[in-house]
């Protein structure tokens, strides 16, 4: 149905963009301050308390989580405040009209916008979390059971969240749209929260629940799968002092590694909603 | 793509042809049954009263948007084709352009867009500049540019690569008396090297003095279709005349038909350099004459006859005042 040579086009069209409207350099001074900062922070609770034991370890694998789920905030956010405004106010605009008229099908066009932001995002995410895990490690020797996936977890649920925004912003205004896909962003976190809560509590109607929310938004699918890589194993959350600790695991800011049909579907569902924003794009009157 | 109408157009005779083309928004029927023919190498005035459909029309040409029912062709292949839209270029009535970009950077991106080679870049965006006087602002900003600089910079646009046909939709609605003599160069100019120019105006004298043929919509539907030459080739004379109104009208019956238009008696068909007669006659047989007007119908009178909107009562003022002759 569509070419890759246009799609491409407007993805670099994107990269300048993002790139000349100060976008990247943003992201890129905001990374290294954070990724300063935490290197100063831990360098000073490792000074206070060498980080030996499991409690410190608990210590410190559990400010990463924080630290984890704020960026998780940061990186949805980014993504649906860049990817809202990508169609709908360049058909109002008119900016799309010069654009469209030329050999360039309307898929292309939301594709292309899509690719280019997914990089922009993509690169975000890695850089700055694997910096972020590497500053810790640095200042505390602490290295989480799995350090490589987090950023990864990340990156999947800023595409998430971007295909989202990008859909409503082929027909809904970019500030009600923006705002939508942050409520659902924000509903799909606490329903992940219930769905753990289900899970600890053998409750058959909350764990529906998170499936269901998971099925239609599976952003918290990602973070859960971030969370899970950067929690500690169970011998030092039982030495750590965690009594229970399969129950930790479902705490707000745990998870754990999801499976393959998830990871598939988190696929197939940015590609299904990518398909539906095409759709409209393409019914849409200019 | 860029061999202009000599080469890609030896195929087809016929630049848009649109057979009955409908669109509907909900209950709003913008276009009711669109039929027309614009032939190649011809600058084509698409006229019309506010609301009559004209850029719904231009948007169902360029595939922006898809018809009700009905069917259409562009440039040989059917309405929205890809292949055809590589030989259009289109000045949209809403233009705007990356802020953050130069208009060097714009013109190559539609460069690129229309799949130009890339060794023709540089000198089609040259050409652009140059022909729009945009040379001087080429590596501004377009967020800095006046509406006017950016109106220039969309016809660049339009006009990258030799399209065949050109669609401008109102593109002297930013400028200066100045820009819109220049834009009339330019569409001369489009047209002496054979490319289609499909100009959608509601700037009658504007359409009447660079169009070879001009269609008039209202309500959806194209109401009249003419010549620019045969509207400026019809002949006749405004007369304001008191006197014996029997003698009158018998002496100006014998130049051509003739008939009242409020206090103006009008003689159709009659030559121009027949006139002195007709008032030596009219004057001979005790009229008196208050004056003299060629009845050339303009662009405008026609527009307006068409559209049903009655002639303003005075009569054609300033000619009269010019050039008539006092009794």
């Amino acid at each position: 149905m569509s070419g890759i040579g246009p799609i491409v086009i407007v993805a670099r069209l994107t990269l300048r963009e993002a790139f000349r409207r100060r976008l990247l350099w943003a992201l890129a001074g905001l990374t290294a301050l954070i990724v300063v900062l935490t290197w100063w922070g831990f360098s000073r609770v490792a000074e206070a308390s060498p980080i030996t034991g499991p409690v410190q370890m608990l210590g410190v694998s559990q400010v990463m989580v924080m630290l984890a789920f704020m960026f998780s905030f940061v990186l949805a956010m980014t993504a649906v405040f860049a990817g809202s405004p990508a169609i709908g106010p360049e058909i109002e605009s008119g900016l799309l009209l010069a654009i469209l008229a030329r050999p360039i099908r309307r898929s292309e066009v939301l594709l292309g916008r899509w690719l280019g932001l997914a990089v922009v995002l993509v690169a975000y995410a890695l850089v700055a979390g694997y910096l972020e895990i590497a500053a810790v490690a640095l200042a505390t020797g602490y290295v989480p059971t799995d350090p490589l996936t987090p950023p990864i977890y990340l990156a999947g649920e800023a595409l998430i969240l971007l295909t989202l925004a990008i859909v409503l912003s082929t027909r809904i205004a970019s500030v009600a749209g923006g705002a939508m896909a942050v409520v659902a962003y924000g509903l799909a976190w606490m329903a992940g929260v219930l769905g753990g809560v289900g899970e600890a509590f053998n409750s058959d109607v909350l764990r529906g629940a998170g499936f269901v929310a998971r099925l239609i938004l599976p952003s918290d699918v990602m973070w859960r799968g971030c969370a899970g890589a950067l929690t500690p194993t169970e011998d030092i959350l039982t030495a750590g002092g965690m009594a229970n600790a399969s129950l930790y695991k479902f705490s707000p800011f745990s998870g754990t590694t999801p499976s393959l049909e998830w990871l598939l579907w988190c696929a197939v569902w940015i590609v299904g909603a990518l398909a539906i924003g095409i759709l409209l794009l393409r019914r849409r009157e200019l | 793509m860029t061999g202009g109408a000599a080469s890609a157009g030896a195929v087809e005779a016929t630049a848009i042809e649109t057979r009955e083309l409908r669109k509907e928004f909900g209950r709003i029927v913008a276009l009711a049954g669109l039929t027309m023919t614009v032939p190649r190498g011809e600058v084509f005035g698409f006229l019309g009263p506010n609301g009559a459909g004209k850029t719904t029309a231009v948007k169902l040409l360029l595939g922006l948007s898809r018809p009700t029912s009905g069917a259409g062709h562009v440039l040989g292949g059917p309405l929205g084709d890809v292949a055809a839209r590589r030989r259009v270029g289109y000045l949209p009535e809403l233009f705007r352009y990356q802020g953050w970009m130069t208009a060097r950077e714009v013109l190559a991106l539609h460069c690129e867009l229309a799949r130009l080679p890339r060794t023709e870049w540089a000198p089609e965006i040259d050409a652009a500049l140059e022909l729009v006087d945009l040379v001087d602002r080429a590596d501004g900003r377009t967020q800095t540019f006046s509406k006017g600089m950016q109106q220039r910079l969309g016809l660049a646009v339009a006009l990258l690569g030799r399209p065949d046909l050109v669609v401008l939709d109102e593109p002297t609605s930013a400028l200066d008396p100045v820009g819109r003599q220049d834009v009339r160069r330019l569409i001369g100019s489009l047209r002496d090297r054979g490319t289609t120019v499909f100009l959608n105006s509601h700037l009658l004298t504007e359409v009447e003095r660079v169009c070879d043929r001009v269609a008039i919509v209202d309500h959806g539907r194209v109401v009249a279709e003419l010549r620019m030459d045969e509207l400026t080739q019809e002949r006749g004379v405004r007369l304001r005349v008191t006197g014996p109104d029997g003698a009158v009208r018998e002496v100006a019956a014998g130049y051509g038909p003739t008939r009242a238009d409020g206090d103006w008696l009008v003689v159709d068909g009659i030559a121009d350099a027949d006139v002195p007669q007709l008032v030596a006659a009219l004057v001979a047989r005790g009229g008196a004459i208050h004056a003299v007007v060629p009845a050339h119908q303009s662009l405008e009178e026609r527009f307006m006859s068409l559209l049903g909107v009655a002639p303003e009562e005075e009569g054609p003022e300033p000619a009269s005042t010019g050039r008539g002759t006092g009794a």
